[in-house]
Formats: structure tokens, sequence, C-alpha cells
């Protein structure tokens, strides 16, 4: 096996020769990033909501919570990526439908890729939340009822704020999952990183130094992000408890 | 309004199941080979040697930072030139070899970090025990900590299994037609896809629903 190694072949211009291979890779890790992030919005929101529907005392909304995680919990992510891309315009009303398929390509893949990601992890924090909130012990929402706060109050002030920070851990586990899970983007086509190493190796035919350059790319997403989150979590801990100063 | 069109699934369940087959031929494959091989990682890990130690830890890390598309992307280059390497030209289908690797290899870190809390859930007193009776070091992870180890993350392996069996849909980036590959085929073929994905959706749900509530009741049982 001889292969010729040209780790040059970075700066070289690319065929339609206004960027350099460099270029596309940073073009591709911007679309990572930016896919990731819009999506992890999402994902915080929809799941803290849906988390907080399942430890709900009505019986509706707490059933209407779990069916959500289930839905999203047992369905491959590829498969409800392409229900989004390929499915959901069908189904819209005939304008929306239209509307959405005359949009710019890259924009409609990304908006798909977009909402699914961050519905799909949606489920994954939502759990987390129940986790957390449950993992408090009951005399606190008591006391918070007792003291006459609403149900709403004594989430907001009472719970939620001991509840995040003991999920940290896990949630970071899905901040990371999400930068991983963001290049199944790359079967619609968006360009994001992964798309760009099949690109460059169609292009430039050396493989070798765009998967690695790419690997390590995905490898510096995972170094920053759990730094990030390290901080965070030095940030908000507690004096007295595990874990805290 | 779109209209719904079921008629071409009938015509393509043999070719679905056999798309099947290759979901479950990769998913089995890759849950043996990554419970032995995560085994082996994860002893590694706790073990004595630094050295052993310290690659185990690297692989898991390396396998852990890295997405499963790249990763078997990654295969799909290696594993074609390997077997050329060793067989000549004269090889079967690259895309299953690969991804049966890519997989295997792939789960095994994940798999070696159930086993590694799995084993340190083993209460210390069980192996200086073992060692008081005369077992080397090697006899008694095998006879007296692996199979307490086992017992106690088995619905955590099983939960794993299933994610495992959905991430093979993605075996699609290499144009290999496991079940998911092959609805998309047909739909495209038959100009249905919207039926097929949504058919294809379905069946994954009722697949991991039942199978995640089987987990659920396995766990009720343990805990008793």
């Amino acid at each position: 096996m001889s292969y010729n190694w040209n780790w040059g072949v970075f700066l070289e211009p690319t065929v339609s020769g206004n960027d350099t291979y460099m270029g596309w890779l940073l073009t591709g890790l911007k679309w990572t990033v930016s896919l990731s992030l819009s999506a992890w919005v999402i994902a915080l929101v929809v799941g803290s909501i849906v988390g907080i529907l399942r430890t709900a005392p009505n019986r509706w909304l707490s059933g209407l919570a779990t069916a959500y995680v289930e839905l999203f919990r047992n369905i491959p992510l590829l498969v409800q990526l392409f229900i989004w891309y390929f499915v959901l315009p069908e189904l819209l009303p005939e304008k929306m439908g239209m509307a959405f398929k005359q949009s710019n390509p890259l924009w409609q893949q990304f908006f798909a890729a977009m909402l699914c990601l961050g519905l799909f992890t949606a489920a994954r924090v939502a759990e987390q939340v129940r986790a957390g909130i449950e993992s408090l012990p009951k005399g606190q929402k008591a006391a918070g009822l007792a003291m006459g706060f609403t149900l709403p109050q004594v989430y907001r002030y009472v719970l939620m704020p001991m509840a995040y920070r003991i999920i940290l851990p896990p949630i970071t586990s899905e901040f990371l999952n999400i930068f991983k899970n963001s290049a199944v983007a790359t079967t619609i086509g968006l360009i994001e990183l992964s798309r760009q190493a099949q690109q460059l190796v169609d292009y430039t035919a050396q493989p070798y130094e765009a998967f690695i350059a790419v690997t390590l790319l995905y490898l510096m997403i995972n170094v920053t992000v759990m730094y990030l989150m390290r901080h965070v979590e030095m940030k908000v801990r507690i004096p007295g408890f595990i874990g805290g100063k | 309004m779109y209209e719904l069109d079921w008629t071409s699934i009938p015509g393509a369940i043999p070719l679905l199941l056999k798309g099947m087959m290759t979901t479950l031929e990769v998913t089995i494959t890759a849950i043996i080979v990554g419970i032995i091989w995560g085994t082996v990682l994860a002893v590694a890990r706790l073990g004595h040697n630094p050295v052993l130690s310290k690659l185990s830890a690297g692989y898991v890390n390396l396998f852990r930072s890295v997405p499963l598309v790249m990763v078997i992307l990654w295969f799909y280059l290696i594993v074609p030139q390997a077997l050329k390497a060793i067989f000549g030209d004269d090889i079967g289908d690259i895309r299953l070899a690969s991804a049966l690797v890519a997989f295997a290899l792939f789960e095994a870190a994940y798999y070696s970090e159930i086993i590694r809390a799995g084993i340190q859930s083993v209460p210390k007193g069980q192996v200086s025990a073992g060692l008081a009776l005369g077992l080397t070091q090697g006899q008694t992870m095998r006879m007296i900590v692996l199979p307490q180890a086992f017992r106690n993350m088995t619905p955590l392996l099983l939960t794993q299994a299933i994610i495992l069996f959905q991430d093979t849909s993605l075996v699609y980036v290499i144009g290999l037609s496991d079940f998911f590959g092959t609805a998309y085929k047909v739909g495209d073929r038959d100009g249905r896809l919207v039926e097929l994905l949504l058919f294809a959706g379905a069946i994954y749900f009722v697949i991991c629903f039942s199978a995640s509530q089987l987990v659920k009741r396995l766990q009720a049982r343990f805990v008793k």
C-alpha cells in the first residue's frame, strides 16, 4: 500500500477557484456549529417544558409529555430527519409546502435539520429535567406551596434552580451529542463538516488528510464544549452540596 | 393536499424483510463483538498496567468524541484497502464488511463504559474474598466480579442495544441497503417516498417501543 501524503492540499484552490479546500472545511465547521447551537436552543426550551410537564399533577399533561418522549426516542434520528425534510412539506397545506420547497435549498436543509435535531434532543433533555426534578426531596415542593407560592412559582423559584444544577453533567453530554448528531444532516445534503469531508475526498483524492482534518475539528469542538461546561458548572455550584465549594 | 397511497408497500415486503435482515446482522454482530471487546477494554482500563489503561481510555474517548457518521465513513475508507491487501481483489460486499467492523469497534467504546461502571458497582470485598480464597487476579475477575457486574448492568446493555438498532440506519451514508435504506429506495423508485418513510418510522417505533417496555419490566424484576 503506497499513499502519497499531501498536507498542502488544504491550501490549494478548489475547482470553482474562489476558495481553498481549507475554506471549505471552515464553511463546514460554521454550518455544524450554527446548526448545533440553534438546535440546542430548541432542545433546551422544549425539553424543559416537556420535562416539567412530565412531573405535572395533571394526568393529561403528563401523559402527553410522556408520549412526546417515547415518540422521539424510539424512531432513529435519520428517519426523523427524512420525515421532516421529505414528508412534512408534502403534508402541509399546499401553499406552505410550496413556499418551503421554493425557498433556498440550503435554508430548507438547515431548517429541517435544526427542527429535527432540536426536537429529537428535546426528548432526551426532558428525561434529564424530569429526573432532576424527581431527585429533589418532596418537602421542597410542599414547603414552597405552604409559603403561598403558586405551583408555577414553586417550579420557577424553588425546584428548577436546583434541578438544573443537578442535571448539568448529563446535560453537558447531551450538548456534546448534539454536535455529533449534527453530522446526520449530511444525508440531506447540508454542507456541514462531514459532508465537506466527503466532498474533499471526491475533489482532491486525498481521503486521509480530509478525514483526519475533520476528525480533529470534531475533537476540537468536543474539548471546547467540555471546557465551557466545566466553567459553567463551577460558576453555578452551591456551597454545601457535593461538588460544591 | 397530498393523497396518501399505501399500495406500493405490500409488494415491497420481501425486499424490506431482506433489508431488515441486514439491519439485524449489523446490530447483532455489533452487540456480540462490542460486548466482548468492550469487556476487554473495561478490564484493561481498570487494570494495574498503566500503559494498557491509558490506551484503553484513549480508544474509548476517541470513539466517543467522533460522530458515528464519520466513523462509518472512516471504516469505509480503511476496510476495503485492508481487505484488498489481505485477500487481493476478490472480496465480497465491501459495504457490509465495513459497516460490521465500524459498528463493532464503535459500539465497543460505548459498551466498555457501561461495563466499567458495572465492574465498579461490585463491592470491593468481593475481590478481596476471591483473592483470599487463593484465586488469581484473572480468576477473580472472571468468576467472581464479571458475573455479578453483568447481572447488574443487563438493563443498560439492552437499552444500548436498542439505541444501536436505531443507529444502524446510518449505514445509509455508505449506501448499504438495510431496512431504512431499502424503504428509501422503494419509495424513490415508486414515487411514494412519503408513505415509505412514514411506514419505516412506524416499524422502528413499534420495535423499539416494545423492546424498551420489556427492558423496563426486566429492570423492575431486578430491583425486587
